[in-house]
């Protein structure tokens, strides 16, 4: 089977380790790689009238936004380094959809930094490494 | 011309503002000086011819007759697409590359959010006290039927809606009257653009009366009823009340301090539904007294005694209630819901179904219910009391209660005010351009009427709202009636592909 890799970023600096990690191993097994970042959205959420006529120009803003801060510093480095990547971009719940994303691009493997969260944050919250050990459909590599 | 708009308003304000300060009966005065022009008005609309000795208003006919007609001309879809808009709003067929566009859901919360208020609140009420128990049977009734009207008009609503070059959605009864009727011929497009600009016209009138006086008008009597009624230190000052009130909606329409509107979007559904659940308490609590309660609202439906107009009356108070609680027919929602993301708009018209029945059949049937079974109504109480009446039924179960129904109320006129700014702006801009004076104009005459609809008594208001209100389903249904081949032909098409498995289901249950 040959590997597809994903890597889940929050932003450009915060995710450096799981990145390099995830970059390595692309190197060693000439894999593919994505990158992987969701804008946190919920399908039930309330708006008002105005928001929701302006919501696609808002939505398209988000995504070109999440492209540039996010994904590009992250991508372009590695793409002029040769390797086979590509960036992604989604609305969602970050852990469900980190994991719909990986199904459709078949990933063999989601690779995650550790948030480093307190107990009593991830009780409340959940936390996005654990919530997606649960339910993801490959496997998960969590880097701490 | 604009500026000649911008100076008369800017006068009129200060005129208002000055006599505000000089004079404490400002209420009085604006009241008389207001009613004259709103009776003149609401005499036009409701012209009525006489059945069996009462006087029903032609427009109200005019409702009634066009949701029966949609009923049956697409083989009452109410009752057939119910499950499968259920399974709409639930996100069953949600494409997920869509993620981050308006969901069925958003937009049909967002939709009952402008129409879920005190017409559920204050003209339940009213319908009781002048019709008795057996108008929540016609209400009941108006309200399935109607659920038809709104799956017509929001199915055009996002068929004709304009996307514009910076991505932002328009559309609503303005958009579907003219390129809709544009597509059956040239005589068709002159008649499109006839009725469009009507719509529009009463869209305005709408926003200030039901949209924005009578809200302004039932909060504050609300507010004066808690803290005290007659003897409290709020009777007398409409007019302050409207200046706050209008002063907070100015933040947010002139200020764009959207923080605001967003705020009171994400309160308004847990308002909504600690209002049901405090309602089905009191009919858990008085469980033994339902049958009695069906029991009079069913006898009263056809039997009406002491009831001005007997059945008919009732049944006019019913109707008349229900179509100004849950807008069906009037065209306010198309604009609402056409903000949705789907590339089937017959999708929407399946979830518009929902707005119809949590409104009227589910909402206003529970205040309705809470009225009769605490004993609140009797044929002798104020038909002018109207959300006191509401009030003074929960509070009889719960002494707190009226408090709650006070944030409640203040916090679903806001909202509706909000939303009805921006259906009446949609329309001031549809008739006189998109730039900042036009703009400026609609919002300071606006504000005006938040004060004016604070000051006057409830009778003129309410009369005034339901009269620039109805006046929009004249247009919008002719021009609906016109369109229903099209709506048929998405409805057929998109059914077919349901029904064969077709359609991608994205989430399984």
């Amino acid at each position: 089977m040959t590997s597809v890799l994903m890597v889940g970023v929050d932003c450009s600096d915060c995710s450096e380790r799981a990145v390099e990690y995830a970059a390595e191993h692309a190197r060693e097994s000439k894999a593919r790689l994505y990158v992987a970042h969701v804008i946190e959205w919920s399908p039930f959420s309330f708006s008002t009238v105005e928001e929701n006529f302006e919501r696609h120009k808002r939505r398209e803003e988000e995504l070109k936004r999440a492209y540039s801060d996010v994904i590009d510093p992250i991508v372009n480095p590695l793409k002029a380094e040769g390797l086979n990547v590509e960036g992604l971009v989604r609305h969602g719940h970050v852990a469900d959809t980190i994991n719909t994303l990986a199904v459709e691009n078949g990933v063999t493997n989601i690779i995650l930094g550790r948030q480093g969260t307190t107990k009593l944050k991830a009780h409340v919250f959940g936390s996005v490494g654990s919530r997606l050990v649960q339910v993801a459909d490959c496997a998960v590599t969590v880097v701490p | 011309m604009s500026k000649l708009r911008v100076g008369i308003t800017t006068l009129v304000g200060l005129l208002a503002s000055f006599s505000v300060f000089a004079d404490i009966g400002i209420d009085e005065k604006i009241n008389l000086a207001v009613k004259p022009y709103s009776d003149a008005v609401t005499g036009f609309i409701f012209s009525s011819f006489p059945v069996a000795g009462v006087q029903i208003p032609f427009v109200l006919v005019w409702l009634i007759i066009a949701a029966t007609i949609f009923t049956f001309y697409f083989n009452f879809i109410n009752l057939r697409a119910f499950k499968h808009g259920f399974q709409l709003v639930r996100g069953d067929y949600h494409d997920p590359k869509a993620a981050g566009e308006v969901t069925h859901f958003q937009a049909l919360a967002t939709a009952l959010s402008g129409t879920v208020g005190l017409g559920n609140i204050a003209g339940v009420a009213v319908a009781v006290s002048l019709g008795g128990p057996g108008a929540t049977f016609w209400m009941i009734l108006a309200g399935f039927l109607g659920m038809s009207s709104k799956f017509t008009e929001c199915t055009l609503g996002v068929k004709y809606r304009n996307t514009l070059p910076d991505g932002t959605v328009s559309g609503g009864p303005m958009y579907y009257l003219t390129k809709g009727l544009a597509e059956k011929g040239p005589n068709f497009a002159k008649l499109g653009k006839v009725l469009a600009v009507l719509f529009a016209v009463f869209c305005v009138g709408g926003s200030f009366g039901g949209g924005n006086m009578f809200q302004a008008n039932q909060s504050f009597a609300q507010l004066v009823n808690v803290t005290g009624g007659e003897a409290s230190l709020m009777a007398d000052k409409g007019w302050l009340y409207g200046l706050v009130i209008a002063a907070l909606v100015g933040l947010v329409i002139i200020g764009g301090i959207k923080g605001i509107a967003r705020v009171t979007s994400k309160i308004v559904p847990f308002m909504a539904v600690t209002y049901v659940i405090a309602g089905l308490a009191i009919i858990l609590l008085n469980a033994s007294l339902v049958p009695s309660a069906f029991g009079a609202i069913i006898a009263g439906a056809f039997t009406a005694e002491g009831i001005s107009g007997g059945v008919i009356g009732v049944l006019f108070q019913g109707f008349k209630r229900a179509a100004f609680s849950n807008e069906a027919g009037v065209g306010s929602a198309a604009i609402a819901h056409s903000a949705v993301q789907t590339n089937r708009p017959v999708t929407e018209g399946f979830v518009a179904l929902y707005e119809p029945f949590i409104d009227t059949v589910v909402v206003c049937t529970i205040t309705a219910l809470v009225i009769i079974i605490t004993g609140t109504w009797n044929p002798s109480v104020d038909p002018s009391a109207g959300v006191q009446l509401t009030s003074t039924a929960f509070e009889s179960a719960f002494s707190w209660f009226p408090y709650v129904l006070t944030v409640a109320v203040l916090l679903f006129a806001f909202s509706t005010m909000i939303s009805w700014s921006y259906y009446g702006l949609k329309a001031w801009t549809f008739l006189f351009g998109e730039n900042r004076y036009t703009d400026g104009t609609y919002k300071i005459l606006f504000l005006f009427f938040v004060v004016v609809g604070s000051s006057m008594q409830l009778g003129a208001v309410i009369d005034f709202s339901d009269a620039m209100i109805f006046a929009m389903a004249f247009p919008n249904l002719l021009g609906c009636y016109f369109l229903l081949p099209v709506v048929k032909k998405e409805l057929n098409e998109y059914w077919a592909d349901y029904k064969s498995g077709r359609l991608v289901k994205t989430r399984n249950s």
